[in-house]
């Protein structure tokens, strides 16, 4: 444990996202309250092991300790917990899952995990997806589209990658087709499980361009160890915007990302 | 006839009220279907060290796929692959085309994670840590002649037997066990289509009917049988973590039950209690939907997290024995203790969901929850500050039994500290699933709660047999043990940190700089090396077990006798009797005059005064 905390800042990975020096901040935070138990705790201990030593020590106490330094040990832990939870976890966890961006001032991408790929829908130029339902998934509709929805024709679903402008927040709106995967990307400090059957919002603002990893966060079949495929591409603006106008589906063509669903 | 046969014709005589015959009993009677709780701890004992054994066989294979993926399994491959056809996969030499050996395939490396896991806790460290030191030592410890209901002893055990036998027998059906980690989320479990998980959820379902048939005889034990003065605050801290932990498990597992039955309908009977609406697997054409796989994971985890404290409350009793014995002085904070364990207990069940917090949860619910997981925290530092302070002012003897009870201190220390970043929800964002996870319980249950129930091995032997373990094999094992467990488990913390996740077959490797040269994000290089260092070293702290088991059975009739019924000098009743115990324990009633840690009371003639002897 001591190695790994001298090293704790060079042990986490490079951080993209707004909220992201927070998570690794309270992690250090933390972490330094782990220390000084441990270090207290280990100096104790190696000093009570030499001083009372039965070869030097040929007779017990039978009161021992008569100090009650501990209790105010125990109620100085509990203080400093009590600091983390509510000035720290509390706080930023409700501004995590509280406030989700609205649609106008974020981009909001869809996802839908599946056995071992990432799916991705945009809503397209108008930002508006089509109509959605979780009884009309099927594996040839996998995002449970009605594919009557004016709003839904330009929407553009493409297969483990997508593109999102930087300096923008991004709402995924996470689910899956199969059974529970999650959707991590490390850099964004952001994981979110992707139920079936549930659609559940995780957000961000990235901060760098950059193509970012995405992690599959839990044990879904024989192929998790496979679900490598997965990249959020975070653009400057105008390579975004060149990717949205290459991708748009002109009238009456089905989004053209939906070509690599083969 | 000898001097033990008598004694045991004798306790005989105070068991015949219970309608026993046990004058002349045979093998079958004495070895197999025994009554008798010390037969029955015996036979638990060894069983779930046999399971220790085939959980770490499943983890060492498993280690070698992550440190060396894709390459054939030295040694035991082939082995592995006739009796497990078709979940290995064969690896050609890419020149002659050669079959060069066997590697782990995907299938078989989730195989042996869900079995290694559900072995290692409910098949091995529960079994040890409740049913076979409980047994042995509580009726002693209360100055009980045996259990209150000896016979639902016996069948909690081959009941126990028979839940293992059934999550062995996976194994080596076709399509091998069941393969959705020992946690059995759906719909994955449901979806996997291996007959495996079918075993798993029989097996579980029987192993749990033996927890409850061993829980409700340990609580009927020590409320009804303890000997005259034994009081509730002369109870040793053993016991009440046993009787702590049997409640835990009445309480906590029935649900786990329920979500197993729950389970196997939706796998046999097609029912959808975990299979939502708007499920697209080709392996499951016809499901109707409308289920929550959320419950699955509720029911899991509301016995998942009890279970920590069914795993390492045991241990703690262990530790406070030995340190108390071979500090020569009372536990410092009895009561401390007792009242610490029963909070624990009762803020045990309400904790669960913070295994849960990425699953969508809202501010509220996760507050509660996270606010629990910080209470717990406190009888947990409570404990184990009473447990370090006990050893101020003491005269301390380091023999093997010590020296493994000391060294769970700042062992589970680590774990438990290691705990905090994961209790809080927003550090959990970075660490959950990680390899930070699976260091901070295997530091809670391998160095922590392993090394108590060895410690106990070693404390409790002389008892069982009449003869000392070695000592100076008993500290090379405790010194390899140590070295290795720690340089095992120390790196997950680092490669944790730095974002590897847990569960993948190749180590992590296909999200390595190597796999993704253009991406940010990807696991360096460092910490991949490190799968490699620990694999051997767990090879290591495997090997370093091979003094213990050669020590446990050479010293039955080889090991250094006894010099007195009462060897370590301790004042706690299972040391009063005959050595082993007859049949009905004590050649006298026990009465108990005093607490169970009266060490070097000042101005007595020795340094411990026997609970049943007046001072």
């Amino acid at each position: 444990m001591l190695q790994e905390l001298f090293n704790l800042p060079a042990n986490l990975p490079v951080v993209a996202s707004e909220h992201g020096a927070d998570v690794d901040n309270f992690i250090i935070y933390i972490h330094w309250l782990m220390a000084a138990l441990f270090i207290g705790w280990s100096s104790y201990y190696i000093y009570v092991l030499w001083r009372f030593n039965g070869k030097k020590n040929k007779k017990a106490d039978y009161h021992g300790a008569r100090t009650h330094v501990s209790s105010y040990l125990e109620v100085a832990v509990a203080i400093v917990e009590v600091v983390l939870l509510t000035a720290f976890a509390i706080p930023m966890w409700a501004k995590v899952v509280e406030e989700v961006p609205k649609p106008e001032e974020s981009t909001q991408i869809r996802v839908m995990a599946q056995q071992f790929a990432w799916n991705f829908m945009h809503p397209g130029a108008d930002d508006k997806f089509g109509k959605q339902a979780f009884d009309l998934v099927s594996e040839e509709n996998k995002f449970g589209r009605d594919l009557e929805d004016e709003n839904g024709k330009d929407d553009i679903f493409t297969l483990n990658e997508i593109h999102l402008p930087v300096d923008k927040k991004v709402v995924f709106h996470t689910s899956s087709l199969d059974v529970i995967h999650s959707f991590k990307v490390i850099a964004m400090r952001i994981c979110q499980d992707t139920i079936p059957g549930m659609s559940i919002p995780v957000w961000c603002e990235p901060l760098k361009v950059g193509r970012y990893q995405i992690n599959c966060a839990q044990l879904c079949g024989n192929g998790h160890t496979a679900m490598t495929g997965g990249f959020l591409n975070v653009d400057s603006q105008e390579d975004y915007d060149a990717w949205l106008a290459q991708n748009t589906p002109a009238d009456g063509e089905e989004g053209a990302g939906a070509l690599s669903f083969e | 006839m000898d001097s033990t046969e008598a004694k045991e014709h004798h306790g005989a005589e105070h068991d015949a009220g219970h309608g026993h015959d046990h004058h002349d009993p045979g093998f079958m009677r004495k070895y197999i279907f025994s009554t008798d709780h010390k037969i029955i701890g015996i036979q638990y004992g060894l069983t779930s060290l046999l399971f220790m054994l085939a959980g770490f066989f499943l983890i060492a294979v498993m280690r070698w796929s992550i440190a060396f993926p894709g390459e054939p399994l030295p040694v035991i491959g082939s082995l592995l692959n006739t009796f497990m056809a078709g979940m290995t996969s064969p690896v050609l030499d890419p020149e002659t085309n050669e079959l060069i050996g066997y590697a782990i395939s995907n299938d078989l490396y989730n195989s042996f994670g869900a079995m290694h896991g559900t072995i290692m806790v409910f098949l091995a460290v529960v079994p040890l840590a409740f049913a076979a030191f409980g047994n042995y030592v509580v009726p002693l410890q209360i100055g009980a002649i045996d259990m209150a209901f000896p016979r639902l002893n016996m069948a909690s055990y081959h009941l126990f037997l028979l839940g293992g036998l059934v999550m062995l027998g996976s194994f080596f059906i076709p399509g091998g066990p069941a393969q959705a980690g020992w946690t059995s989320y759906s719909p994955l479990a449901t979806s996997i289509p291996t007959d495996g998980q079918l075993y798993w959820l029989i097996a579980m379902v029987i192993i749990i009917t033996s927890s409850l048939l061993g829980a409700v005889n340990f609580i009927a034990t020590i409320i009804q049988l303890r000997a005259p003065g034994m009081t509730w605050m002369r109870l040793p801290f053993f016991c009440w973590a046993q009787f702590v932990t049997a409640f835990l498990l009445l309480l906590a597992f029935p649900p786990l039950e329920v979500g197993a039955l729950l389970q196997l309908m939706d796998r046999v009977a097609g029912t959808s209690f975990y299979l939502p609406t708007g499920l697209a697997i080709s392996s499951m054409q016809d499901v109707s939907g409308g289920g929550s796989p959320l419950l699955y994971q509720h029911l899991f985890w509301f016995l998942g997290h009890p279970e920590v404290y069914v795993l390492i409350l045991p241990a703690m009793g262990v530790v406070s024995e030995i340190i108390a014995n071979n500090t020569r002085k009372p536990i410092w904070g009895y009561k401390s203790l007792v009242y610490s364990t029963l909070v624990l207990g009762f803020l045990s069940f309400i904790v669960w969901a913070h295994h849960m917090y990425l699953t969508g949860m809202g501010t509220k619910i996760s507050t509660f929850f996270q606010t629990t997981t910080m209470i717990i925290s406190i009888p947990s530092v409570i404990i184990l500050t009473c447990l370090f302070i006990s050893l101020w002012g003491g005269s301390i003897r380091f023999n093997t039994p010590m020296l493994f009870a000391l060294a769970f201190l700042p062992m589970f220390g680590i774990g438990g500290l290691t705990g905090l970043p994961l209790g809080f929800n927003y550090s959990d964002i970075h660490l959950h699933d990680t390899y930070y996870v699976i260091g901070h319980f295997h530091y809670v249950v391998a160095p922590g709660t392993i090394f108590a129930l060895i410690a106990g091995i070693y404390f409790w032997y002389p008892k069982l047999t009449g003869r000392y373990m070695s000592e100076f094999w008993g500290k090379v094992h405790f010194w390899c043990s140590f070295v290795f467990m720690n340089l095992t488990f120390q790196p997950m913390f680092a490669q944790g940190m730095a974002g590897m996740e847990r569960r993948m077959a190749d180590g992590g490797a296909g999200y390595s700089v190597a796999n993704n040269p253009d991406a940010i994000g990807a696991l360096a290089d460092q910490f991949l090396k490190l799968n490699v260092n620990i694999t051997f070293a767990a090879y290591a702290l495997g090997l370093s077990q091979i003094p213990f088991i050669i020590n446990l059975f050479y010293s039955i009739s080889k090991g250094r006798s006894v010099e007195s019924d009462n060897p370590w000098q301790s004042t706690t009743l299972e040391w009063q009797t005959p050595t082993p115990p007859p049949h009905g324990n004590f050649t006298t009633p026990p009465k108990v005059f005093a607490g169970p840690y009266e060490y070097s009371v000042p101005g007595a003639a020795q340094d411990y005064n026997p609970q049943n002897q007046k001072s």
